[in-house]
């Protein structure tokens, strides 16, 4: 057993990166981010943490370095937030281009303007296209354990590329929570030196990203389509061994709450989570069977535990803590499209809420699962649906 | 026969796709022969990022990042912890990037790379305009010019704005060593690389690099034009050693219509209008001696 400490999710990502012995570290501040650095800062300047520790003056320069760096053979890790996300996009298309394995701490934050520091998961999501594998947290034990968990995945040669772990503004970011650290020499023993086949190297002079035609690009692209479905099996079999190492798992790409014997199941990223579960637990004690499935994964999408969902519980309900402005939200879509063509066919709806930072409280659960029951009894009559806002729909 | 001046090796093979009479093509080889095997190089959108080859060819023989366009100054700032924090601390690291690259969109991660006193050469080789995208005006291209966004049209919209001084930006920085240099110097030019190699923390070298396509200039006048630049003091060379200027290479009296009307881009201007260009150089190389003289004095009295 690991040491139990109280920290914030911030600080357990900048204890995920120094487990994970990250060499470089390239970062700018941004709220809700600024702790993570901060620590990272402190752990430098007491010798606690041996990495170069680069100071850019930008999140797009953060990116540029750890890939970089990456390139160079070196681990990397940075994080950011919100504006500082949205910066990195260029970049972050070409860590993914550039197969370097970096991984960084996102802390899910409004996109401005207005301005708002507080939690949703527009800014992530904006990126799903961009190559990176993408996780969401629901504890700070969970932001320091895929930290480790997605430089394993991350690094493994048949993946190769860039993840990402987001974590909730404030309600993971500052709150504080009993975290049990992983031994160095354990983690040590379950993540390996970063060992990349290419690197750029004096002995072995090679070019990284130069020009290509079009008829050697796509084939770039397929690759790392390849990987990115590669990364999807990588995934689960980390975590299982992440489990026999250390005694917690979450159960790979989606990890299902009460599903079994569900009449209706929830599904839903982040810390809503641990709201929803709540709720879950009370209407079951009041009779209805209700399930959670917690998407762990958005990248690359859990298409197969949709599915497995779909063929057990004939009524499901997404909830959207982003908006796709024009029709549903990304993670309807996605959980929609993963269902369509297999041979189940659950009503579907979509509820946006939790915008901006607003509390998904257990009343907003509640709503929202008997609105599901009213699915079940009377037909879907919206799939799109807003909630807890003025003028929209419950 | 003579002695040699140039190191022989070549780390620049054949097979590059630059346009004939290119100053980047030679601007590239003199600064591999002086920076040599040990030697990494990230290079951002610019023709250089197209001139190496199509993959897999690369008429390069040192290791080799593309970066994004304004990243250079960040990119070798990753590169050199990485080298730093794997224990390989005796390989130069090299930006090698365009003057639209440097002075307009990366200037800001080039100043954070000097800023945070990266241990690494960042050269800009400066063609004047955007050329790889089809010699659009950038920051660096001087006043007079025509370029395809600065047409001379009915209406004279040709560049009217003065060339931005990126020595000076470096000076503000207090980078440890800035020079400028000429491929028309080759001698000059590998001297200050070798220089730049051994001095520790940021340095930033400036190189003037003809583009006879972009100019609209004969393709066998690169050179040609690249020392009258210096002859009529449309570029200057000199170095800059912590804070202290250094005039390396001396102006011939020659006006710089001289410079000028071998130069398509330039073709429109007035007599009156070179006049004026005339006194702007001379202004500014007056201010360039006293800038000599000034810090050297107060080198010594230090």
């Amino acid at each position: 057993m690991g040491e139990r400490i109280m920290v914030t999710g911030n600080y357990s990502a900048a204890y995920g990166s120094k487990l994970s012995r990250a060499q470089v570290v390239a970062a700018y501040p941004i709220t809700p981010q600024t702790t993570v650095v901060e620590k990272i800062a402190e752990f430098v300047s007491e010798g606690y943490m041996d990495t170069k520790y680069i100071k850019v003056e930008s999140e797009h320069s953060a990116m540029a370095a750890c890939i970089a760096a990456s390139n160079t053979g070196a681990r990397a890790f940075t994080a950011t937030s919100a504006h500082g996300l949205a910066l990195m996009h260029e970049l972050l298309m070409w860590a993914c281009g550039a197969r370097t394995p970096i991984v960084m701490a996102n802390v899910n934050r409004a996109m401005g303007p207005p301005w708002s520091v507080w939690a949703d998961h527009q800014d992530s999501v904006a990126q799903r296209d961009t190559g990176w594998i993408q996780f969401y947290a629901e504890s700070n034990q969970e932001v320091l354990d895929m930290i480790i968990q997605c430089y394993k995945v991350a690094e493994d040669p048949d993946v190769m590329l860039p993840a990402m772990v987001n974590e909730d503004a404030f309600f993971l970011s500052h709150t504080y929570e009993a975290v049990e650290l992983p031994d160095q020499e354990l983690v040590d023993e379950f993540l390996p030196p970063f060992e990349p086949k290419e690197k750029l190297d004096i002995d072995d002079p090679k070019g990284f990203g130069s020009l290509v035609m079009p008829e050697q690009y796509y084939e770039f692209r397929y690759k790392i389509a390849q990987a990115m479905d590669n990364a999807r099996h990588k995934i689960r079999k980390v975590d299982k061994e992440f489990k026999e190492k250390f005694g917690r798992g979450y159960g790979g790409l989606v990890e299902f709450y009460k599903c079994d014997d569900a009449e209706v199941a929830l599904i839903v990223a982040g810390t809503a989570a641990s709201t929803a579960k709540e709720v879950v637990d009370y209407e079951r004690a009041q009779g209805r069977k209700v399930g959670l499935a917690r998407i762990r994964a958005f990248r690359p999408f859990p298409y197969e535990e949709m599915r497995i969902l779909a063929k057990r519980i004939p009524i499901i309900g997404v909830i959207d803590r982003s908006i796709t402005f024009g029709f549903g939200g990304a993670m309807f879509a996605e959980v929609k499209s993963a269902i369509y063509n297999s041979e189940h066919s659950p009503a579907i709806k979509d509820y946006f809420t939790g915008i901006g930072g607003r509390d998904i409280t257990p009343a907003v659960v509640t709503i929202i699962i008997d609105d599901l029951y009213n699915v079940a009894e009377n037909g879907l009559d919206k799939e799109i649906v807003y909630v807890d806002v003025i003028g929209g729909d419950l | 026969m003579g002695k040699i001046t140039i190191p022989e090796e070549e780390l620049m093979s054949s097979g590059h796709v630059g346009c004939h009479g290119c100053g980047a093509v030679l601007a590239m080889r003199y600064v591999l022969k002086g920076l040599g095997k040990k030697t990494i190089m990230s290079i951002p959108a610019c023709c250089w990022a197209v001139m190496p080859g199509v993959w897999p060819h690369r008429a390069l023989e040192i290791p080799l990042l593309n970066t994004a366009f304004e990243t250079t100054g960040a990119s070798i700032s990753g590169i050199r912890a990485a080298l730093d924090a794997l224990g390989k601390e005796d390989i130069t690291v090299v930006g090698f990037a365009g003057d639209g690259g440097t002075a307009d969109i990366g200037i800001q991660a080039l100043s954070g790379m000097v800023e945070r006193s990266t241990n690494a050469i960042y050269i800009m080789y400066d063609n004047e305009a955007y050329m790889n995208t089809g010699i659009q005006r950038s920051s660096a291209t001087p006043r007079g010019a025509w370029t395809t966004t600065t047409p001379v049209g009915t209406q004279g919209t040709w560049k009217k704005n003065p060339k931005k001084n990126l020595m000076d930006i470096m000076v503000a920085h207090k980078i440890p060593y800035a020079a400028t240099a000429s491929i028309a110097y080759p001698e000059d030019l590998i001297r200050k690389l070798t220089k730049a190699k051994e001095i520790q923390g940021p340095k930033f070298i400036h190189i003037y690099a003809p583009c006879p396509t972009g100019w609209r200039l004969a393709p066998e006048l690169g050179v040609d034009i690249a020392r009258l630049a210096v002859a009529t003091k449309a570029f200057f060379v000199y170095e800059v050693e912590n804070g202290v200027y250094k005039i390396n290479l001396q102006p011939k009296d020659k006006p710089l219509s001289e410079y000028i009307k071998l130069q398509g881009r330039f073709r429109h201007l007035s007599e009156e209008q070179i006049n004026e260009l005339q006194k702007a150089v001379d202004w500014e190389w007056e201010r360039l001696q006293k800038l000599e003289k000034f810090t050297q004095a107060l080198y010594k009295r230090s």
